[in-house]
């Protein structure tokens, strides 16, 4: 017992287990592969879907259509969330306009916006954009504010003191005083603007990779659902490690300051 | 021109919600452009929130101060603030710290390198530029929050405490400097301070205040006797030995010891 094993060793054991489980299951016979196809059939179909088009495009074009809506909405999220929440941070009166009605819609899950977004937007890249929109919002927009009212008060005062006009004060001390706790908020959009965006591709749009869950379904192809329920996992997870690799960094830089 | 005046400002916190408290209560005082006041009193008499109306960081709830003439509603680089807890941009270097107000009036790169040059020289502190708050002593930090006043150039510089969080030898070191600054460029200055020797060492005139409310308790001219006994051209320690140093310290001493009970 005194040799431990590491950490990763732990989670390949427990992949290992889970996958080779899942594939047993399905060789053996004792599920059958139209109700759970096997971790090989998926990967096969993978790269099947990677080299002919499927639903008039090739998986990584499908993805690339995604991601570029997912940017798009975040983006969008980002711009209008985090100066929000930096003013309601800021001046009372913003935020008790606000709260209310902020309070309201962050109860709304983002696919309830779905036919509104579509009549409003279309279906091409507006509506959609919109419904990340919706779901990346609200992070932002709590997290900027949460970390402008923890900036020091007497650091707003010495701009001030020192002729920075509320432009000046906004970028130059409330961003970088609320950064770690906007890096943090944008961690948790991305999330749930990436999960809001598949649904609304699963309703409205005709590409990406909702859509091909879409039409894997209706081709009664479960491997192919199977295949973009996987290429969803691992992009949000790389979306999550690449932002809590800035977010490490962004700590790091702050500590101590 | 950047005279202060204080002209019967009152000040209650908490109106409107909570029980109301009389902090300042009828304060007149008149500050001349380039003038130096200290201002000493026990804690909770008020002095940082006159500096803060002077600054326009608070508003009076009776009278009004005017700084240069003008009706004072709000913060301005015309009126720096060296803070009591440095509030220096943590995020910046020393270099980005004290052109913050320079920035404000748009001096040019040029003017900036060369304050932040002339800055740190005359601070003692050449090579630290590019380095972060966090980076410095205690010191340090308080004299580079002290050039990013001066840098911004006003016409006012209000002081709350300034060395209260300096060891003995920099604070003696930093007192010395201040002297130097305001006699190489003359300003009006506001200075806050716990310390009676530093009160008489630096102002020309010092003015005591007391509480329960807030008040002027009396104004104590120095400056008559700073130019009579060549203080400025003694060093800071043997200042504080001379019998004209010593008796207008018993005096400020004596009228903070008369008031009761207070804690200075
Ligand atoms: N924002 C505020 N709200 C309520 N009371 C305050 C506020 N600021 C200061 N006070 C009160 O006013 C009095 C004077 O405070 P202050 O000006 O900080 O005194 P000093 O600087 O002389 O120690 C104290 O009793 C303090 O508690
Ligand atoms: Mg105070």
């Amino acid at each position: 017992m005194s040799e431990r094993l590491p950490l990763w060793a732990w989670s390949a054991a427990g992949l290992i287990l889970f996958f080779g489980l899942w594939q047993g299951a399905v060789s053996s016979g004792a599920v059958s592969s139209f109700v759970l196809p096997s971790p090989l059939e998926v990967l096969e179909r993978m790269w099947k879907l990677m080299n002919q088009p499927f639903a008039g495009a090739l998986l990584h074009e499908h993805l690339l259509s995604s991601f570029g809506r997912f940017m798009g909405g975040f983006l969008l999220a980002a711009v209008i969330g985090v100066p929000l929440g930096l003013m309601m941070g800021r001046f009372r009166l913003l935020e008790d306009i606000v709260t209310p009605l902020f309070e309201g819609y962050r109860y709304v899950a983002p696919l309830a916006w779905v036919p509104f977004a579509a009549l409003w937007f279309g279906t091409g890249i507006g509506g959609p954009i919109m419904v990340i929109f919706t779901g990346a919002f609200a992070p932002c927009v709590i997290n900027a504010y949460r970390g402008a009212r923890l900036v020091d008060s007497y650091l707003i005062e010495a701009a001030q003191t020192h002729g920075a006009s509320e432009f000046r004060v906004a970028r130059e001390v409330l961003l970088p005083g609320a950064l770690p706790s906007i890096v943090a908020g944008l961690r948790i959009a991305a999330g749930l603007g990436w999960q809001s965006l598949i649904g609304a591709e699963l309703i409205v749009v005709s590409s990406g990779i909702g859509f091909v869950m879409v039409q894997g379904q209706s081709n009664l192809s479960p491997s192919t659902v199977m295949t973009a329920m996987a290429v969803i996992g691992l992009t949000g997870l790389l979306i999550d490690i690449g932002l809590r690799q800035i977010e490490s960094r962004v700590r790091a830089k702050w500590e101590g300051r | 021109m950047s005279e202060i005046v204080i002209d019967n400002v009152g000040k209650v916190f908490g109106e409107g919600g909570g029980r109301p408290f009389l902090a300042i209560d009828g304060v007149d005082l008149r500050v001349e452009d380039r003038e130096v006041i200290s201002v000493v009193g026990p804690s909770g008499c008020g002095k940082t929130t006159l500096m803060r109306m002077v600054a326009g960081l608070e508003h009076p709830t009776s009278g009004e101060v005017r700084v240069g003439g003008k009706r004072v509603t709000g913060p301005g680089p015309d009126r720096a603030v060296v803070f009591q807890q440095f509030a220096l941009f943590p995020w910046k270097t020393v270099r980005e710290n004290i052109t913050f107000g320079m920035r404000s009036r748009g001096a040019t790169k040029a003017e900036r390198d060369a304050a932040v040059a002339h800055y740190l020289t005359l601070m003692k502190m050449e090579g630290t530029e590019d380095k972060y708050p966090h980076q410095l002593s205690g010191g340090m930090q308080q004299r580079v929050a002290i050039a990013r006043s001066y840098a911004t150039d006003p016409g006012v510089l209000l002081m709350d405490e300034p060395f209260g969080a300096l060891d003995a030898q920099t604070r003696t070191i930093m007192q010395e400097e201040l002297v130097r600054l305001t006699n190489d460029n003359p300003r009006t200055v506001m200075f806050i301070t716990h310390s009676v020797e530093e009160a008489v060492y630096l102002a020309d005139r010092v003015v005591v205040m007391a509480r329960n409310p807030g008040r002027i308790r009396e104004i104590i001219d120095v400056a008559t006797t700073r130019k009579a006994e060549k203080w400025s051209e003694e060093p800071i320690d043997d200042v504080m030995e001379m019998p004209s140093f010593t008796h207008l310290r018993g005096q400020v001493w004596r009228l903070l010891r008369e008031q009761m009970g207070s804690d200075i």
